[in-house]
């Protein structure tokens, strides 16, 4: 296991398993044909992010370098939390950008019944150890524990 | 009660500590949540006289977006400022098929209607204030230089602080309302002088007026979020911040913001900032980006054909993305109708859309050069052509733009804009 330590953008512990973005994640296009086609796993529908493309999101721990694209990301953001489509939580490896920062704020102010912890400024070590399937888990402060891939098998 | 870091103002507090309602009272936190994220140190006016919002769509699937909008409107809590729209997404005039039009209208924008309605409420200018491009003067959006916005579509966010001089961080949609609503925003970014400074020094050494298009891809996928000081292409927009050049940088404006993250850019001797301030703009450790036609050509190579069918004949052509400016009509007019002529052709080879503000499409209609564009069979529409093209069905239609941002979120392929008057007039390459 390995333990990443990062900035608490939006508070909350869980468990998930990993879905790996390495390059930015386009919200809407990832979101938009689960929102509207109602399907409950979140598959991404970004045909331009072959890693995440048709992978489940919702209930993932989403592990990622930034949020790209249209800004409508955060309220795209915001209507996948309050369809309880989101990811269990969302990593970041940079610095939060703009638009998912709005997400994750209006998500935890105007939804409290919904909880999606967001940490960011990971690191690139993060975001090269980390794969799909891992197990996530998101402890107070910031603290990212990466279950190895080994130890899971 | 929510603690903050950020010194607000005794009147900020109170709203924050619920002096205007609890709903004041979440819209001020959510804006100074944010800006802690940014490291805001105060919460500043917001001082345009105008506001714009990203979200123009009656969209099914953002169904908590319109109830979030109702908890406003029913707790009073409304934009301060009249607010332009971005451009709705239906338009019966753009060529579209029965299964289309289901889609469009029982689907995907049946909210349509209602939340035209709930942008009533909440302060939109007027029922037809529908358009990327409010700062056309056609709309009459136009922010002054200095000014505090609080504006998140990207293409008027980088016009806005790149040509116009005002101050507006890229923000997400409903954070731009919910500043307007507020009448503050957190000052962080490029709100400040610091964060308008430039990390980038980017050399233009094209033999040719680089396309805008290409050109501000090529930028905004080399710097993404940060800030670039742009030389040599003064040269190519004349020296002067003209209306041609206007019409030039909101394209390459609209492509750094789509292809990279771009918020601002200066180009010397143009743009007001770099005019008053030269290269001091640059910050210390500046890094450089030399940019000649053979890099233009890499830029244009690199990007991914996603049809099924590469050799597909186009189906539809959508050019206006961003809003074309009146300029750009007349210029596309004059242009479409000598290479018709020069093909003993009367009639564009396939279906055409142009796409403009409705304030642009009035002043144009009703002159010669608006009835030559209909008599060559082009459709001028008022349409958002990212909303046509975000959905299964238009996702496999073969469909041609010379705009990178609609390249970028769509199917759509890009074509230079000598490339797509030549498939116009030519019906091919």
């Amino acid at each position: 296991m390995r333990t990443f330590q990062g900035r608490v953008v939006a508070e909350g512990t869980v468990t998930a398993p990993a879905v790996v973005s390495h390059s930015g994640l386009n919200t809407l296009a990832s979101f938009q044909k689960a929102l509207q086609f109602g399907d409950k796993k979140a598959s991404c529908g970004d045909q331009n992010n072959p890693e995440l493309y048709g992978k489940a999101m919702a209930g993932k721990a989403l592990c990622l370098p930034r949020t790209i694209g249209s800004t409508t990301g955060g309220l795209v953001l915001y209507c996948a939390c309050s369809m309880h489509r989101q990811p269990a939580c969302m990593l970041f490896s940079e610095p939060i950008d703009s638009l998912a920062a709005a997400g994750a704020v209006l998500a935890d102010v105007w939804l409290p019944e919904v909880s999606m912890p967001v940490v960011d400024s990971l690191g690139q070590d993060f975001l090269d150890y980390v794969r799909d399937g891992m197990l996530v888990t998101v402890r107070e402060s910031g603290v990212i524990e990466v279950e190895s891939y080994m130890g899971r098998r | 009660m929510y603690q903050t870091k950020i010194a607000l103002t005794d009147e900020q507090r109170a709203i924050l500590d619920g002096a205007q309602g609890e709903t004041m009272a979440k819209v001020m936190e959510t804006l100074v949540r944010y800006g802690e994220l940014f490291g805001a140190e105060k919460m500043v006016p917001v001082t345009g006289k105008y506001n714009h919002l990203v979200t123009s769509f009656g969209l099914k699937a953002l169904g908590s977006v319109y109830d979030l909008m109702d908890q406003l409107i029913e707790a009073g809590a409304l934009s301060g400022q009249k607010f332009t729209a971005d451009p709705r997404p239906l338009d019966s005039n753009v060529p579209s098929s029965f299964l289309q039009d289901l889609v469009f209208k029982k689907f995907m924008y049946s909210r349509q209607a209602d939340y035209e309605k709930q942008l009533q409420k909440l302060g939109l200018l007027d029922a037809n204030a529908f358009t990327c491009t409010c700062y056309l003067p056609e709309v009459g959006n136009i922010p002054q230089k200095g000014e505090v916005l609080s504006w998140a579509e990207s293409s008027a966010v980088v016009y806005a602080n790149s040509v116009l001089g005002a101050r507006c961080n890229r923000n997400s949609g409903i954070i731009d309302l919910m500043g307007s609503v507020a009448g503050y925003v957190p000052c962080f970014g490029l709100l400040t002088d610091e964060g308008r400074r430039a990390t980038w020094r980017v050399e233009v050494r094209t033999s040719k007026k680089p396309e805008a298009q290409l050109l501000g891809s090529a930028i905004g996928m080399k710097v993404m979020e940060d800030v670039p000081y742009i030389v040599g292409l003064d040269r190519w927009l004349g020296g002067r911040l003209d209306e041609s050049a206007r019409s030039y940088l909101k394209d390459f404006g609209a492509a750094t913001a789509s292809n990279g993250a771009v918020g601002l850019y200066h180009v010397e001797g143009i743009t007001p900032e770099a005019v008053e301030q030269g290269d001091s703009l640059l910050a210390e450790g500046f890094r450089t980006y030399v940019i000649d036609d053979a890099e233009l050509q890499r830029v244009y190579d690199s990007y991914p054909v996603i049809w099924k069918n590469r050799e597909a004949q186009p189906r539809l052509c959508f050019m206006g993305c961003p809003h074309f400016s009146l300029d750009q009509l007349c210029d596309w007019t004059d242009r479409l109708e000598a290479a018709l002529v020069a093909e003993g052709q009367r009639r564009v080879r396939i279906p055409t859309v142009f796409t403009a503000s409705p304030g642009v499409i009035r002043e144009f209609s009703d002159t010669a050069r608006g009835a030559k564009l209909r008599y060559m069979g082009v459709v001028l529409s008022y349409i958002c052509p990212l909303m046509y093209m975000n959905n299964p069905l238009s996702t496999r239609m073969p469909v041609i733009t010379s705009s990178n941002k609609l390249r970028t979120y769509t199917s759509a392929r890009y074509y230079t804009d000598e490339e797509i008057l030549s498939i116009l007039t030519k019906g091919g390459l």
